[in-house]
């Protein structure tokens, strides 16, 4: 079973960090809040226009980023999109495929043939068993399920480390624009981590201190709604708990 | 000459009891909140989308709304045994009327939304405060949503409107007695998602009585947002 | 069906991290979390308190009622415990009948009292023919672990601040009446402490996360009566054994426990 390359799966989700101009222009709201008027404007993720009035369709920071406004959401469940990678956990296996856990609404499925190789119908619990974790990418969403694969860089069952959640909105904030806050966390704790975009963390690494020290790291900064300088703070973390 | 009720907790008849709300009190939840009217308290926590067991209750044209609403046993003076009674289902099939209208529901077809609200203590308005610690813990799950819920219930006693009866004004009985009225507004508009009236009210006072709840309403939604912009700062 | 939140990997390392003595959150395995107790929880509770053990938040309230005793105890009042495992405390929980762990839970609860003694049920005795029956209702707000010690913790607080309600001429309960009289309990009062198992580790108050991947576990009650610390009940659960040697090196943990819990809670009572 090939072991992930962390690095490669990381690359695929987008990062961000929040510079201190951008805090000044997001704005918490409530849904049905008018969040701005005028007919330049357009409607994001989580906005609608209603007449002259762009209204907030969900809780979360509004953000205006040229004539588009949206609602970031800071809390709620993981809406599984098209290309997501996700981390989750096999709970049962069927003629066709296996049946994965991946925290959403819906089922999500791994049929036989989206695995990485060729397997026969009589070693699928050997190649995936019940209770085991995998790195899977979402290659459709339907109204009845979601549609999984292994066929890609990076993806695979998941061997030895551990894995824990998050809230998935704070993915983007773990990784850090261009990787660089999960980045940071990995070399100050010499670890391989793989995180999905619905929340679920995958850590491994040599010794067991450091995985503890990587988990406790990224909950330091999934804590933090928005906070200028994270990158600053989370190196400090580092030096105090060395 | 009607005389005037006055309220023996020295209230104004249209003055609401003091308001509390919390969101995030259920850190399991997707969402949650509590919600109070002076001592009456409501919890509410949301789950979902979420898959939704047993199967063949899956809608697909859309999420279903499943509301639990229910009084704890030690809430109540008589204490409550536990389990559904009849008042209880009947309060969470209108809590959920009164919440489905600005819940999008067709953005997840085949999932449940899990609302459950529980009244630690109570002392009336419990089904108005669940409804607004409900509205906030949807919101707070991050949950599509046209608007906030607000709610709150409005009387009259003998012949005086008031606005958040207390249990001891419900049961008045002098004159015309106590009409006890539940309404939920979509927050800032005319739309009324809950109507519930029990007492001896004349036609024309009706609209009158609805009319009450507008600036109680407004009130209750400010303390709303407020409470869920808490948790973005 | 909820499948289990915990992987075999997760499993795994916590197997190999209590191995070493380590957890995530930093804590030793048999060090409790901080606790936090509000008491007054619901005013038309004779009692109530809220207790909450890291992030687990469990509110108990204490109702009194009078009622008939039961034939084989006709002087004493009686005791209910129940406990309802709301699903607003975890995606875990489900509505409908009970599992086994809501049934389980305040039996557990029950046991550790009534082998205290901590309720004087013989001076619960109204007049021949009607006694008080006290309801102990546990209702947890969000389970992160370890429920079973933080609703004892909670039943027991919530008894200190129980009061017996006025009864009125017709033997009904006023009540407008203020209660004058504490519920009637004797010095001696219990406190849980589970014993959870995964490979050959033993640990105590686990988080939701932790106590998923154990095997299997047992709750001592345990109490200071006569001056000495006494074990009033034990239950174990789950298929795992225990071995002689474990439930020795527990036995010699509990009145330390004890002690440490009891120096944090002492001001509730």
């Amino acid at each position: 079973m090939k072991k992930i390359k962390e690095n490669e799966i990381n690359e695929e989700i987008t990062g961000e960090e929040v510079s201190s101009e951008e805090h000044s222009k997001r704005k918490p709201v409530v849904p049905g809040e008018v969040i701005a008027s005028g007919e330049d404007y357009l409607p994001g993720d989580g906005a609608k226009r209603e007449g002259n009035d762009i209204i907030a369709t969900r809780f979360g920071l509004a953000e205006e980023s040229g004539r588009v406004i949206k609602v970031i959401a800071i809390t709620g469940a993981f809406i599984p999109r098209r290309g997501n990678v996700v981390l989750g956990r096999v709970t049962d296996i069927t003629f066709h495929g296996w049946v994965v856990d991946i925290g959403s609404a819906s089922e999500a499925f791994l049929p036989l043939e989206e695995s990485p190789r060729f397997v026969s119908k009589l070693e699928m619990d050997q190649f995936l068993a019940i209770g085991d974790i995998v790195a899977a990418k979402i290659w459709g969403v339907k109204s009845k399920g979601i549609d999984l694969t292994l066929k890609g860089k990076g993806l695979g069952k998941l061997e030895e480390g551990f894995v824990f959640r998050i809230n998935p909105n704070k993915v983007p904030r773990v990784i850090g624009k261009e990787g660089s806050m999960i980045n940071l966390i990995k070399d100050n704790t010499s670890s391989n981590i793989t995180v999905g975009q619905n929340g679920w963390i995958w850590i491994h690494a040599d010794s067991i201190e450091n995985e503890i020290k990587a988990r406790n790291a990224i909950e330091f900064v999934a804590e933090k709604v928005h906070v200028e300088g994270l990158t600053e703070k989370m190196e400090k973390w580092f030096q105090e708990h060395k | 000459m009607a005389k005037e009720y006055k309220r023996t907790d020295g209230r104004k008849p249209t003055e609401l009891r003091k308001i509390t709300a919390k969101v995030g009190v259920i850190p399991n939840a997707d969402g949650s909140a509590m919600f109070a009217f002076g001592d009456t308290v409501a919890i509410a926590a949301v789950y979902g989308p979420r898959l939704l067991h047993p199967k063949h209750m899956e809608d697909p044209t859309k999420c279903v709304l499943r509301v639990n609403y229910d009084l704890l046993p030690f809430s109540v003076h008589d204490r409550k045994k536990p389990g559904p009674s009849r008042r209880s289902q009947e309060i969470s099939k209108v809590t959920e009327w009164a919440l489905a209208p600005v819940v999008d529901l067709k953005s997840f077809p085949n999932t449940v939304i899990d609302v459950q609200i529980y009244i630690i203590q109570a002392d009336a308005g419990t089904r108005t405060a669940g409804i607004n610690a409900a509205s906030m813990a949807l919101a707070h799950a991050g949950i599509p949503m046209k608007n906030l819920v607000s709610s709150v219930a409005v009387g009259k006693l003998d012949k005086t409107l008031v606005v958040d009866l207390t249990k001891e004004e419900e049961d008045f009985e002098e004159g015309e007695g106590a009409t006890d009225c539940a309404i939920a507004r979509i927050a800032n508009t005319d739309e009324l998602t809950l109507l519930q009236f029990d007492g001896k009210v004349q036609p024309e006072v009706v609209s009158e009585l609805i009319n009450l709840s507008d600036d109680a309403c407004k009130e209750i939604y400010e303390a709303q947002k407020k409470a869920l912009k808490e948790v973005l700062k | 069906m909820i499948s289990m939140e915990t992987s075999n990997l997760t499993k795994e390392t916590l197997k190999k991290m209590f191995s070493k003595g380590k957890r995530f959150d930093g804590r030793d395995l048999f060090e409790f979390r901080d606790i936090k107790i509000e008491t007054g929880v619901s005013n038309k509770a004779e009692g109530s308190a809220r207790v909450m053990l890291g992030k687990t938040d469990v509110i108990v309230g204490v109702k009194l009622a009078p009622g008939e005793p039961y034939p084989d105890s006709p002087n004493k009042g009686n005791l209910t415990v129940s406990c309802d495992l709301l699903p607003l405390a975890s995606p875990r929980f489900e509505m409908g009948p009970p599992g086994f762990y809501a049934i389980e839970l305040p039996r557990l609860v029950d046991r550790a009292i009534r082998g205290s003694g901590m309720i004087e049920l013989d001076k619960l005795f109204i007049e021949e023919g009607k006694v008080w029956t006290i309801f102990i209702d546990i209702y947890p707000m969000n389970d992160d672990g370890n429920l079973i010690d933080a609703s004892t913790i909670g039943a027991i607080i919530a008894l200190k601040n129980s009061m017996i309600p006025v009864l009125d001429e017709k033997g009904m309960i006023d009540y407008d009446k203020k209660p004058t009289k504490n519920v009637p309990l004797s010095k001696t009062y219990p406190f849980s402490f589970t014993f959870y198992k995964l490979g050959d580790s033993i640990i105590m108050d686990p988080t939701r996360e932790e106590e998923e991947a154990c095997d299997a576990r047992i709750t001592f009650g345990i109490s200071i009566w006569n001056n000495q610390y006494m074990v009033n009940s034990c239950q174990k659960t789950g298929e795992l054994s225990f071995t002689k040697e474990e439930i020795a090196k527990i036995m010699s943990m509990l009145p330390k426990k004890f002690d440490e819990l009891n120096e944090k809670l002492k001001k509730f009572l």
